[in-house]
This record gives structure tokens, C-alpha cells and sequence, in this order.
């Protein structure tokens, strides 16, 4: 036996050369892999501090929304470990949050907020309306993402005392007030923004633990919390690159919260009343979006034809499960100026193949580039057949996202139809408002409509931006396949889950067990 | 010998160089800019380019090429464009956590498939040889990320016996350590013991057939001892270049594995890299694959001449 004995300890011993050497490195970096993905030991974490652990896809590729784009980082810090002046409630509603309460003048100019007191950071130091102005001004002249663009509208920001924070804008614009409950009205602590990328400060009712790259986030009870501190001593947000995994984990207590579930068809699993399912709404329209700038779909006719092809009910019935809902515009039903449009173009296959006889584009070639995301590969094919069916000639090109579709279909427009999920909230203006934007629409039509809107009154906002819809819609910009449910499922016993994710948070503030 | 092991060691050294090459030719043609990605659908082109100028992509790609070598060779990386995590400590650790499964997957697969290849060949004749033989064939059939999956399924979703995924350094609770890292070996290992099976099975057959077996039974040694004494040395050829490819196999498997078994490796942390587009450290992870792949085989050729004289003599 001799000779096979060393034979194996040579080949093993290369082995252990190749990695051996690496083992035995640090454990408490920040960045070390090595971070522990669940408990695995029930949820209560040793010394008996209560813990939950939310499972999530998508990890973030930097804690820094200044400079990352991305929904995973105010996903995980927003309203969390960074607060806001004012925030979105589960109804859509703007409520108080750092900001007790404002006025606004007669003008629609003037923003007077009145902030909280005893609020202090998690490095201890006090907040303050400084923190506030310094905060917007580093959104105008530091953060590169371009949602900066939000605050160009700010004149100036001003601190008569250390408790008012005066915002003076270029014009009235209702979005303001909106556009400072997501990141961009984060406000940062103003003498510690250095280490934005790895260590957030902020006033939230958590602070900031540590970050297992690969792995999970954990969140920390800051129990200096100013309002109502939360129930929990930890939350770990763990992350996982597959949504089976992600899945299987819970079916073996591996995580207590499926965050967001990817594939209404794993539902299935967890409905042996062990789990509890939470289905709510989101801000994501799936977009069946057209290139209005170039053949064929610069062609009203066509843009019609394809809409009266697509049967919403079934495409939303086959590819996701049913969950989810029509409707027929670009606006959820959460927000104020929601109308259903699904009767605009209710499907007709005749009409569509008429449509495109008088248009003469019968067999017209098109791509339907899609991005490799979950509800685009599923309906992608749906929308293939029933666009056949009408007479079209599609191919489908699937795009490694984000980076291959974002630059092909996003920012040089080379494509005919793409299926993308819009989250942001309120986006139908920055979507079709906008004639550089991908689909090419942005007609002066629209865009006087939207200006209205934002400059008007609440009510003249509200009309005006129902009539926006309606035109996206009739014009038929895009077509709008369905509304992204939000569903998620828990642990029975655990509450205060955000049931609509509407915001760009996932707020665990109300967060609790039974 | 010295010669020629000098002459391999050159060779090695070449082919890491056109490998560099490569490997940094094809990241420039992957579509995707990792500053668009880092800033977001609506930004400005401004922006983007400032953007790529901090990156240091406004660069000729000779001089980034330069830069990014010599940074795998001083084992400074630099940090991620985007987290602004320094690269080369998480390199070290995912590395680790790799290591750990490969490793453990191909001592795995040698403990099963050395007894039973040998068993395979000296009964290939008789019933149970047979058999071995035939569920061995199915076992190189199954990918190792399937058997993952059906290990999944049972053993951790259905019998509730091992957790279905994540990772626990070793240091921090040993057991929990070994839990997590029993499914994903065994998958990795399944695939690799079965086709290493058949290929000691085929070595030894080969051996048994030959004239100095028969003489060594003629001295009057019986089988067994027959075989370990002249046979296992001469058997042992055919099998290391295997074992040589088949580590390699198993790094290129982890990556998939790692995926299955949500394991913060170098395999999930390429698939991260690659969709933030963080082009240094894909490159360098790639690159690190395949030196591991050059000097296995490397390693593997430094065997040969250990394991068999006739290797070490100056013909071909």
C-alpha cells in the first residue's frame, strides 16, 4: 500500500497548498465571507435576546445610496438606520417622521418643517436643523446618482433655529414633499458622511450592525430611539442570490420572513397553514414597453394593434400565478390619482389584426428584448404567443441584467418591446414624460399635463394627473401587462410587516412577536 | 529530471501569461458599464464618464492591464469600485471557504472511490462488480448542482436532518461548520467518485492483464498481494491525471454548487462581481481559477516523474 499512500498525500498535499495557506484569516472584517447565513439555532440568539431574520434577494453592492444606485440599500437602511422628515405610511399617506409637522406657504414656494427634539444619531451626537441642511445641500453638490436630480428644484435650505428647517423652492412642485420621503431625504449626520459606504449613522430605530458580505446585514435596536423603540434586539437580513434557496431556507427554518417572494408558483409550498402569506401592492407596473421612436411602433396603429393582442387576464393568470392586478396605466392603485384604464384596449384580436393590416405592417419582425428577471422570463413568451396570434413576428432576446440590458434596451434604445417592472413610486412623469427616456414618448402633450400637475393644487395635481394616465394609456406609450403583488410569507405570530411595499424601504419598524 | 521540470515550470509561467491575456481581453468585451451599473439607470452621461475616470477605465487598456497585473502579483488589489471593500482579504476568505469544500469533496470522493474501483475491477466478472459498474455510470450522469438540489429536497427540506443552505466558519462552531458543509461536498463528491471509480476500475483491469502480474502470481504471491506489490504503482498513472482534472472539475462545479447551497465562496462571489460588473476582482477571481488549474496540472506532471522512472528518462 505503500506507493498509493504517498501518491494520495502528494496530490492532497498541492491542495492544501493551493488554499490551506488562506484558512486561517480574520473573522471580525466587515468584509469577511465567512458570516453566519441563519442561526440555525432557532431564533432566539444566545443570552436570550430575541432576533428575527428576513430573507431577502439582491444584496446590496455598497451601503452608500449617494453613490449606488440599487433598491437593496434604502430597502435595508431607509426609515431603519437612516429616517426622513416625512415618510409614506402603508396607505400611501405622508406622515410625520424627524419632522413633527410643516406649513406651506400660500405661494407653494415656502416649506416650514418643525423638527422632533432629543433626537440624537448613532454616534451620539445631537440632531439638529443643521444635520437637515446639510444633508439636501450634499444631495445637490455630492451624490452622484441621479436621483440628486429630485432636489434641483431647491433654491435654497435654511436654518433659523435648531429646530426649523426652511426649504425656499424655484416653483411650486407637489412632488417635493413626496420626493423627500425616499432616499434623497435621508438626512446624515453632518460630521461623520466619510464612512457612508461601510458604517451608516443615523437616527432610526435601529443602528447599524455589521455586514457579512455574501451572506446577511444585521440591524441592531438603537435604544436611544427617540419615538417608540422596536420589539426586536436583532434583525438579520439575510441574503440569497436564489429564490429556490431563499425558499428552501424557510421550509427549514433557516430564516423566519420571506421578504419579497420571487415566483408566486413557490407559494404553493408554504401553504400548509404553518406559514402565513401576506399579499399586498406594489409601485411596480410591469411595463410591455415600445420604442415610440422607431419602426414599427412609432406607428400609433401598431402601438394599438399590440395592445388589443395582449389578454391581460390570462397573461397574468399563466405567468404569475394570477396574483397581482390590471391596470391598464401607469399608476397604482395606491396612489391618489388612480384610475382603471384596463377598458381603453380591452383585448381583440381582430381589431389588432385590422389595425395592423391598415398600418400594413401584417408580419411585422420585432424583438422583445427582456431582462433576466423573473416576471419578464415568465410572461416574456406569453406576450410572444398572443403578439403572434395577432400577427406579429416576435423574437424573443433574453439580457443579462442589469448590466447588458441597461445598456442595450436602456440606454441606447436598441430594441422594438421590452418587459420591465417600473418600481419607483409615482415614476409615470419620470417613465413617458420624458422624450430621451427609453420608450421615446415624452410628446409636449403629456408634458404640459405634467407640469400642471406639479404645479397646481392638490385637486388640480389629482385631475391633471389622471388625465396623464389616460393619455399614456389611449396613446398606448406601452402597454401595462399588471401591477407586481407584494407577497410575503412569515413565521405565524410574527406582525407588523409592511404589507405594501410601496415605499423604497422595507420598514421594520413595527416589526414584533406575538 | 531538473531539466525537465524546469522546462514544465517555463511552460507554466507562459501559460499564466497568455491566460492573463485572456482573461483581461474578454472582461473588455463583456457588455455592460460598470459605471452606468454603480449609478443607476437615469444617469447623466456626465456623470458615467466622471464616474469611469475615478475607476480609472478612461485609461489605455495597456496601462490597465499593466496595473491590474501588477497587482495580482503583489497580492494588492486595491478595493471594489462600488463597496470600496479592499479586494484581496476577501479574495483570502472566500478562497477559504472553497478550499474547505473542494477539499473536503475530493478526499470524499478518494475514500469511496478507491476501494470500490478496485473492488469494481477485481469482480468485474461477477455480480456485485457489475452492479457497482452500472450505478457508477448513472452517478457520472448526474451534474453535481442536481444532486445538490435532490440532497436538498430530502435531507434537509423533507427529513429535516441538515440545513438547507448557508455557511458557518469552522472556528466559530464546529459543528454547525460540518452540518453545513456535509450536503454540498457529498453532491460535489458523488459526481467525482463515480467517475474517478470507473477510472481506477479501467487502471487495475489494465494492470491485471499484465505479463509481470502473471509472473509476480507464478512467484507464488497471491492476487491481492500481487497487485498492491507491482500492480497499484503501475495503475496509479492514469489515475492522478485524473485526479488532476477532476480538482479542477470540482472548482469549476463549486461555483454552481455554492449557488445551490447559498455558500459565501469564490464561485457566488464571482456571479456577484460579475453582475455589479466589477471587472478587477472577476478578473483576478478568474484568473485565480485558472492558475489553479495550470499548476494542478503542473503538479500533476511533477507526480508523473515521481510515480513512474520510466517518466524521468530523456525519450518520449
Amino acid at each position: 500500500m505503500k506507493s498509493r499512500t504517498r501518491v494520495l498525500a502528494a496530490t492532497l498535499s498541492a491542495t492544501f497548498l493551493l488554499t490551506a495557506c488562506n484558512a486561517g484569516s480574520s473573522t471580525d472584517d466587515p468584509t469577511d465571507a465567512g458570516g453566519v447565513t441563519d442561526g440555525g439555532s432557532g431564533t432566539a440568539a444566545p443570552g436570550g435576546e430575541d432576533m428575527v431574520r428576513i430573507g431577502l434577494v439582491a444584496e446590496p453592492a455598497s451601503l452608500d445610496f449617494t453613490t449606488t444606485d440599487g433598491a437593496a440599500i434604502p430597502q435595508a437602511l431607509l426609515y431603519n438606520v437612516y429616517e426622513t422628515l416625512v415618510k409614506v405610511d402603508q396607505s400611501g399617506e405622508v406622515v410625520p417622521a424627524l419632522a413633527s409637522e410643516w406649513t406651506v406657504s400660500e405661494d407653494g414656494l415656502t416649506y416650514t418643517f418643525t423638527l422632533e427634539e432629543g433626537v440624537t444619531f448613532s454616534n451620539g451626537e445631537t440632531f439638529t436643523a443643521e444635520d437637515v441642511v446639510s444633508s439636501f445641500q450634499a444631495v445637490q453638490n455630492d451624490w452622484t446618482v441621479s436621483l440628486k436630480s429630485q432636489f434641483d428644484i431647491i433654491e435654497k435650505v435654511e436654518a433659523p433655529s435648531d429646530t426649523e428647517v426652511v426649504v425656499t423652492l424655484a416653483h411650486p412642485s407637489n412632488t417635493f414633499l413626496y420626493s423627500l420621503t425616499t432616499r434623497v431625504g435621508a438626512i446624515f449626520d453632518s460630521n461623520s458622511v466619510e464612512e457612508l459606504a461601510t458604517r451608516p449613522i443615523g437616527t432610526g430605530p435601529y443602528t447599524f450592525g455589521e455586514w457579512n458580505r455574501g451572506a446577511s446585514i444585521s440591524l441592531q435596536r438603537n435604544s436611544d430611539y427617540w419615538g417608540e423603540e422596536p420589539y426586536f434586539d436583532q434583525v438579520v437580513l439575510a441574503y440569497f442570490d436564489d429564490a429556490t434557496a431563499l425558499n428552501n431556507a424557510m421550509l427549514t427554518d433557516g430564516v423566519d420572513v420571506v421578504g419579497t417572494v420571487q415566483a408566486p408558483e413557490a407559494l404553493s409550498e408554504f401553504e400548509s397553514g404553518d406559514y402565513e402569506i401576506i399579499e399586498g401592492t406594489t409601485n411596480g407596473e410591469v411595463v410591455l414597453s415600445f420604442n415610440n421612436s422607431t419602426a414599427p411602433f412609432n406607428d400609433l396603429r401598431v402601438r394599438q394593434a399590440a395592445r388589443h393582442a395582449i389578454n391581460h387576464q390570462a397573461l397574468l393568470d399563466t405567468c404569475w400565478d394570477g396574483r397581482g392586478e390590471l391596470i391598464g396605466s401607469m399608476v397604482p392603485p395606491t396612489d391618489p390619482w388612480f384610475e382603471d384604464r384596463t377598458g381603453d384596449y380591452p383585448y381583440d384580436v381582430e381589431a389588432a389584426k385590422d389595425l395592423l393590416a391598415e398600418a400594413g405592417a401584417e408580419g411585422v419582425e420585432v424583438r422583445l428584448r427582456i431582462p433576466t428577471l423573473p416576471y419578464a422570463q415568465s410572461c416574456g413568451p406569453v406576450v410572444e404567443s398572443m403578439l403572434e396570434e395577432a400577427g406579429f413576428a416576435v423574437t424573443i432576446d433574453d439580457l443579462e441584467f442589469p448590466a447588458a440590458w441597461v445598456e442595450d434596451v436602456f440606454t441606447n434604445a436598441d430594441y422594438e418591446m421590452s418587459i420591465v417592472a417600473h418600481v419607483e413610486p409615482r415614476d409615470l412623469g419620470n417613465v413617458f414624460g420624458n422624450p430621451d427616456y427609453y420608450i421615446r414618448y415624452g410628446t409636449p402633450e403629456l408634458r404640459a399635463l405634467l407640469e400642471e400637475a406639479d404645479a397646481g393644487t392638490e385637486e388640480q395635481q389629482i385631475a391633471k394627473m389622471k388625465e396623464a394616465a389616460a393619455l399614456v394609456s389611449q396613446d398606448a406609450a406601452s402597454d401595462f401587462l399588471f401591477l407586481l403583488p407584494n407577497l410575503i410569507v412569515a413565521d405565524p405570530g410574527i406582525t407588523g410587516l409592511p404589507q405594501n411595499a410601496i415605499t423604497e424601504s422595507f420598514d421594520l419598524s413595527q416589526l414584533a412577536r406575538e | 529530471m531538473l531539466l525537465r521540470l524546469a522546462r514544465r515550470f517555463l511552460v507554466l509561467l507562459v501559460s499564466l501569461a497568455v491566460a492573463s491575456v485572456l482573461v483581461f481581453a474578454f472582461m473588455q468585451v463583456l457588455p455592460g458599464d460598470p459605471a452606468r451599473v454603480a449609478l443607476g439607470m437615469n444617469s447623466s452621461d456626465e456623470a458615467v464618464a466622471q464616474l469611469r475616470e475615478q475607476f480609472g477605465l478612461d485609461r489605455p487598456l495597456l496601462v490597465q492591464y499593466a496595473d491590474w497585473l501588477g497587482g495580482v502579483v503583489t497580492l494588492d488589489l486595491g478595493v471594489e469600485w462600488v463597496s470600496k471593500a479592499p479586494i484581496a482579504p476577501q479574495l483570502v476568505d472566500r478562497l477559504a471557504v472553497t478550499g474547505w469544500l473542494v477539499i473536503t469533496a475530493m478526499v470524499l470522493a478518494l475514500v469511496i472511490a478507491l476501494p470500490v474501483g478496485t473492488w469494481m475491477a477485481v469482480r468485474h466478472r461477477h455480480a456485485d462488480g457489475v452492479l457497482l459498474s452500472a450505478i457508477s455510470q448513472v452517478g457520472v450522469a448526474v451534474p453535481a448542482f442536481l444532486a445538490g438540489i435532490i440532497l436538498i429536497t430530502y435531507f434537509a427540506k423533507r427529513w429535516q436532518w441538515f440545513p438547507s443552505g448557508g455557511w458557518v466558519p469552522p472556528a466559530e462552531d464546529p459543528v454547525q461548520f460540518l452540518l453545513r458543509l456535509a450536503l454540498p461536498a457529498i453532491s460535489l463528491a458523488l459526481v467525482q467518485a463515480s467517475m474517478l471509480a470507473r477510472y481506477v476500475r479501467s487502471a487495475v483491469l489494465e494492470v491485471l492483464r499484465e505479463d509481470y502480474l502473471r509472473t509476480a502470481r507464478a512467484k507464488g504471491l497471491r492476487p491481492m498481494q500481487a497487485l498492491t506489490r507491482h500492480g497499484l504503482r503501475n495503475a496509479a498513472v492514469p489515475i492522478v491525471t485524473v485526479l488532476g482534472l477532476q480538482l479542477a472539475t470540482l472548482l469549476i462545479g463549486a461555483v454552481v454548487v455554492e449557488r445551490v447551497f447559498v455558500i459565501p465562496g469564490l464561485g457566488s462571489f464571482l456571479l456577484d462581481s460579475v453582475a455589479a460588473r466589477e471587472l478587477i476582482t472577476v478578473q483576478t477571481i478568474v484568473m485565480v481559477l485558472v492558475a489553479a488549474v495550470l499548476i494542478i496540472n503542473f503538479l500533476v506532471d511533477t507526480v508523473y516523474l515521481l510515480i513512474d522512472p520510466r517518466l524521468r528518462v530523456g525519450h518520449r
